[in-house]
């Protein structure tokens, strides 16, 4: 995830656009995003996707990191309970979820910019839903600013 | 019955003696005022130097997990955060159970010289006095008495205690073989609620104007990560450089990363000793965002650390069924 000229410029301009990460599982949430592709069903263009084996292997760092490089929002997407290939990889993974939740919300970093869906491989529609909503809120909030990386 | 040291030093020496262990973990008197030093007792004849007062602030479960070697039998003078750490490292398969004779001793906070050094505006410290163990618990005496070239002052001893014990919960071992002078046990104090308040009434704005002003007072020393007993991993991620997660320097950016990271992977683990804000040399606050996370887990996941050692840690493990109204 280097810095490239895309992630760093932080305007404000009028016609800015919010770019999100988003890392998605493999199995569900990645296949629910290819669904939604393959249906034409439209959603907003500013996501990036990261495909990870499983949301357990999302490390919260992944997370800080993309705040870090100027990342307006992340997602993060995974198998719904119980759908996870690997068991349980997404119950701890909603452990995790909870405290790097509550530690950003905590140190004032907006609770929008960081999301968290379970998107089946069925659930093209939901998948694009969970799109705009991340995109709007995000939107609403305007770019990022704390955590991110200024030298 | 005798004092607390008296007694204190007759179960190290019954322990010794019977060959019960191989050595004993406690504190001697230091060399700078305000600390004393952990020391491993080897034989009876240095139990005399052995003692326990408000200046034992170092936590003695991370010396002794430091010099731990399999097979060793181990006896320690635990107040209720070092009983908690023991108990926590039990859980983590670190040493079991029957290894450690853990002698609880009642416990009313820990001293911490950086709050005694900005009391007295940096004025070095050439004699001081604390009234014994015994007087404190019993609330008898609650100053101490300090001496430099051309003053003498009385300290409040609830202005100069640590902040996390200002909010322990649990200031004497939830599990221990003995407990000496039992009937000194002190109360829990008023919890993490009453020290969180203010900052849950602050707004998201004044919370990031306070937390950036903290941590950058960071020099990136790790001084926090060496004292805390569970950063123990072998290979600290912020040593790493293949890949190298966040930048070595003092930027905002990587210096809130790195303690976000640290507190995450503490996390569910942390006890509160409060070893990491004392060793840090530029005074960062260290405990709020702590306190903070135990509670919320607390409220999620009914668990606190350092209670069972069979428990896991909440972070370790998951119910099927559980609340999680963030997710989409
Ligand atoms: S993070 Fe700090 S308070 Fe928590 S266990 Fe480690 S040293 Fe103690
Ligand atoms: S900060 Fe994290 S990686 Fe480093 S020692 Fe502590 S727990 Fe281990
Ligand atoms: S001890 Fe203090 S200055 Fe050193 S790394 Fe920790 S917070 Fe930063
Ligand atoms: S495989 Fe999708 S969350 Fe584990």
């Amino acid at each position: 995830m280097e810095q490239n000229q895309e992630t760093k410029q932080t305007t404000k301009s009028e016609n800015w656009e919010p770019r999100i990460m988003a890392f998605l599982c493999n199995w569900c949430s990645y296949a629910g995003a290819d669904l939604a592709g393959v249906s034409r069903i439209q959603y907003p263009p500013n996501i990036r996707v990261i495909r990870v084996p499983c949301s357990g292997r999302i490390d919260p760092i992944f997370v800080l990191r993309c705040l870090q490089s100027g990342y307006d929002g992340v997602l993060v997407s995974g198998c719904h309970p119980g759908d996870c290939h690997y068991i349980s990889g997404n119950y701890v993974a909603r452990r995790k979820f909870v405290a790097l939740r509550a530690i950003l919300n905590f140190l004032g970093i907006e609770p929008g910019r960081v999301q968290f869906s379970w998107v089946s491989a069925g659930e093209g529609e939901k998948f694009s839903e969970v799109i705009k909503k991340v995109t709007d809120d995000v939107k609403k909030l305007g770019p990022a600013s704390r955590l991110v990386k200024k030298d | 019955m005798g004092t607390i040291n008296e007694d204190l030093r007759k179960q190290a020496q019954k322990l010794l003696a019977n060959k019960e262990i191989d050595y004993f973990v406690g504190c001697r008197q230091g060399t700078i005022p305000f600390r004393s030093a952990p020391h491993a007792f080897r034989t009876e004849a240095e139990l005399d130097q052995l003692t326990f007062d408000m200046t034992c602030s170092n936590n003695l479960a991370q010396f002794l997990h430091k010099n731990y070697k399999k097979g060793d039998k181990i006896g320690i003078a635990a107040k209720g955060c070092d009983a908690r750490t023991l108990i926590q490292l039990m859980a983590e398969n670190q040493f079991p159970r029957e290894a450690i004779k853990i002698i609880g001793v009642p416990c009313c906070g820990v001293l911490d010289q950086k709050k005694i050094r900005d009391k007295l505006g940096g004025k070095p410290v050439l004699k001081y006095s604390l009234p014994s163990m015994e007087e404190i618990l019993s609330g008898k005496k609650d100053t101490l008495t300090v001496e430099g070239k051309d003053f003498k002052e009385e300290i409040k001893l609830a202005d100069v205690v640590s902040n996390n014990c200002l909010v322990c919960e649990y200031p004497s071992a939830p599990l221990a073989d003995t407990f000496i002078q039992e009937g000194l046990k002190q109360e829990k104090a008023s919890g993490s609620m009453n020290w969180l308040e203010k900052f849950e009434k602050m707004s998201s704005d004044e919370r990031w104007e306070y937390f950036s002003k903290q941590y950058s007072k960071c020099i990136r020393c790790y001084a926090c990560r060496n004292a805390c007993p569970f950063c123990y991993c072998e290979q600290c991620i912020v040593d790493d450089s293949q890949p190298q997660w966040f930048g070595k320097s003092t930027n905002l950016s990587d210096t809130m990363v790195f303690h976000i990271i640290r507190t995450l992977h503490v996390a569910s683990r942390c006890i509160g000793c409060g070893a990491c804000t004392r060793a840090c040399p530029t005074g960062v606050d260290l405990v709020t965002l702590g306190l903070y996370l135990d509670k919320e887990i607390k409220e999620r996941f009914g668990y606190t650390p350092g209670l069972d050692p069979g428990e896991l840690p909440a972070l370790c493990t998951y119910k099927e069924d559980e609340k999680q109204d963030f997710i989409m």
